[in-house]
C-alpha cells in the first residue's frame, strides 16, 4: 500500500498513481489515515469545490464531461469524484460515469475517480470530502463531485460543496415538484438539461416562477436557472461562467461558517456511529431494541454515554 | 468472501478495439456486481492508453478486457506493457471473449494472467479474481 505520507508527497508533486492510491486509502479508511488528515488539508490549494447532483438519467455525467471540456479550453485542471450507489445486499457496485468521460481519459490534466457509496457506516460524505481534499492537494481546480441525487446522503454530499448545481430534465413534473422540499432547495444553480427537448424553456419558466415566490427558499435568493444541452455543448460555457461567478459568493465568512458547520456535523455523526458500532455494547443494545426492551433513542444515548466514559 | 480483505475488489471492465457490441462485458459487469465487486465500466472502443489511464486513476485491482474482433494480439499485450511502465505491476490483467487457443499461450507469456473463453461462468471468473487480485492492507 505504501507509506501514506509518501503518497501525499507524490500527490502534491502532481503524480497520478500516488494520488490514485491515496484515494484508495481514503475509501478504505486505511490505518494511519486519521494521522495524515491535518497534512492533507494543509496541502490544499483552495480549488473550487462544485457539487453536481440530480435524478438518475438527468445527464449529470454528460454535463460533467461537457463542463470538463469547457474548463480544459480555459486551461484549468479538472478533478472529478463520481459517486455511485453500492448494493445494500452484496456490497457490489457498477460505476459507469467514465463511459461519458473517456475522451478525457488520456488528458493528464483531468483526473476522475469513481467511488461506490459503500453504505452509511463507511461515512460516504466524509470519504467524498477527503477525496476532494486529495484532489485539491494535487492542484485540481475546479473539483467536481457528481452524485446521484436520489437520497438524503447525496443531498448532504452536495451541501458540503461550495457551489451546488442541481440538474433536472424538462419532464421533471408539474409546478408542485418545484416547491417540494429537497434537492431544489439546496441548489445554488439550477440547470434544466436536455434543452433540445420540447418543453425545456417552459420547465425553466415554471421553476423560475415557483422558486421566486417567497415560500420557495426561506432567507435565500432564488438560484439562477439555466438551460443546457450537454450533448451539443449548448449553454455549457454560460453554466461554467455562472459556476465561477458563484465562487466568490460562496466564500463569504457567513457561507464558510455554514459549510464548516455542515462538515463538522457530518464528521461528528460519522465518528459517533463508527465508535459506537465498534464498541462492546453495540450488539447487546441493538438486540435490546429488537426485543422491545429499549427504545432506539435511549439505546443511542446509552452507547454515546458509554463511549464518553 | 476472502477473509484477507474487508474492502471490495475494484475491477475495470473494458472493451479494447472496434467491437460492435458489449453485451458480454455488461453481463459480466452486472454479474461481478452481484458477487460483491466494485465494477468500473468504460464502454466500447477503447485504446490501450485509455484503458490504462482509467485503471491508473481508479487504482483498480483487476483489469478485465473483453474482445471479440480478433485484434487481441495487437491490443492486449500493449495494456500489460503500459501498466508496467506506469508502475502498476501488481494489477491483475485478464481477458475474455473470442480468442483462439493458439493465441492463449502467447497472451499469457505477454503477461495476461488468464483468458476466459465462451462458456466460462461468472462464478469462475469471480473466484479467480478473488484468489489472484492483490491483497490490500
Amino acid at each position: 500500500m505504501g507509506d501514506l505520507e509518501e503518497l501525499l508527497r507524490g500527490t502534491a508533486a502532481g503524480e497520478r498513481l500516488p494520488l490514485a492510491r491515496l484515494l484508495t486509502a481514503i475509501e478504505n479508511d486505511a490505518p494511519g489515515l486519521r494521522d495524515l488528515l491535518p497534512q492533507l488539508f494543509a496541502a490544499g490549494h483552495g480549488g473550487h469545490l462544485v457539487g453536481i447532483t440530480g435524478p438518475p438519467g438527468s445527464g449529470k455525467s454528460t454535463l460533467v464531461n461537457a463542463l470538463t471540456e469547457e474548463w480544459r479550453r480555459r486551461g484549468r485542471r479538472v478533478g472529478i469524484v463520481a459517486v455511485d450507489p453500492s448494493s445494500p445486499y452484496t456490497g457490489g457496485a457498477i460505476m459507469g460515469d467514465r463511459i461519458r468521460m473517456m475522451e478525457h481519459a488520456a488528458d493528464r490534466d483531468v483526473f476522475m475517480r469513481s467511488m461506490a457509496s459503500r453504505g452509511e457506516l463507511g461515512g460516504i460524505a466524509s470519504a467524498t470530502w477527503m477525496a476532494a481534499a486529495a484532489l485539491d492537494a494535487a492542484g485540481y481546480d475546479p473539483i467536481l463531485i457528481e452524485t446521484v441525487g436520489a437520497g438524503q446522503s447525496e443531498v448532504e454530499i452536495a451541501r458540503l460543496a461550495e457551489t451546488t448545481v442541481v440538474v433536472e430534465v424538462p419532464e421533471m413534473g408539474d409546478e408542485v415538484q418545484a416547491i417540494k422540499a429537497g434537492l431544489l432547495e439546496v441548489a445554488d444553480l439550477l440547470v434544466v438539461n436536455k434543452g433540445d427537448r420540447p418543453g425545456a424553456d417552459l420547465a425553466a419558466r415554471h421553476l423560475r416562477a415557483m422558486l421566486s415566490t417567497a415560500g420557495g427558499r426561506v432567507g435565500r435568493k432564488p438560484p439562477p436557472i439555466m438551460v443546457t444541452t450537454a450533448t451539443s455543448g449548448e449553454g455549457v460555457a454560460a453554466l461554467a461562467d455562472a459556476i465561477e461567478a458563484h465562487r466568490s459568493s460562496a466564500r463569504t465568512p457567513e457561507q464558510a461558517t455554514a459549510r464548516a458547520r455542515n462538515q463538522v456535523r457530518r464528521a461528528l455523526a460519522d465518528l459517533a456511529l463508527r465508535r459506537a458500532s465498534a464498541g462492546p455494547s453495540w450488539d447487546v443494545t441493538v438486540d435490546a431494541v429488537a426485543a422491545r426492551e429499549l427504545d432506539p433513542i435511549s439505546a443511542a444515548e446509552r452507547l454515546l454515554d458509554e463511549d464518553a466514559t | 468472501m476472502d477473509d484477507a480483505r474487508s474492502t471490495p475488489i475494484r475491477v475495470l471492465i473494458a472493451k479494447p478495439g472496434l467491437d460492435g457490441h458489449d453485451r458480454g462485458a455488461k453481463v459480466l459487469a452486472r454479474g461481478l456486481r452481484d458477487e460483491g465487486f466494485e465494477v468500473i465500466y468504460t464502454g466500447l472502443r477503447q485504446t490501450p492508453e485509455m484503458i490504462v489511464d482509467a485503471a491508473e486513476q481508479e487504482d483498480v485491482d483487476v483489469i478485465g478486457m473483453s474482445i471479440l474482433s480478433g485484434a487481441h494480439m495487437a491490443l492486449l499485450p500493449r495494456v500489460v506493457e503500459l501498466s508496467k511502465s506506469r508502475g502498476m505491476d501488481d494489477v491483475l490483467i485478464a481477458a475474455g471473449g473470442i480468442i483462439p487457443d493458439a493465441d492463449v499461450a502467447k497472451l499469457k507469456a505477454s503477461g495476461i494472467a488468464e483468458v476466459f473463453g465462451p462458456g466460462t461462468s461468472i462464478g469462475q471468473i469471480a473466484a479467480y479474481f478473488r484468489e489472484h487480485a492483490r491483497k490490500r492492507a
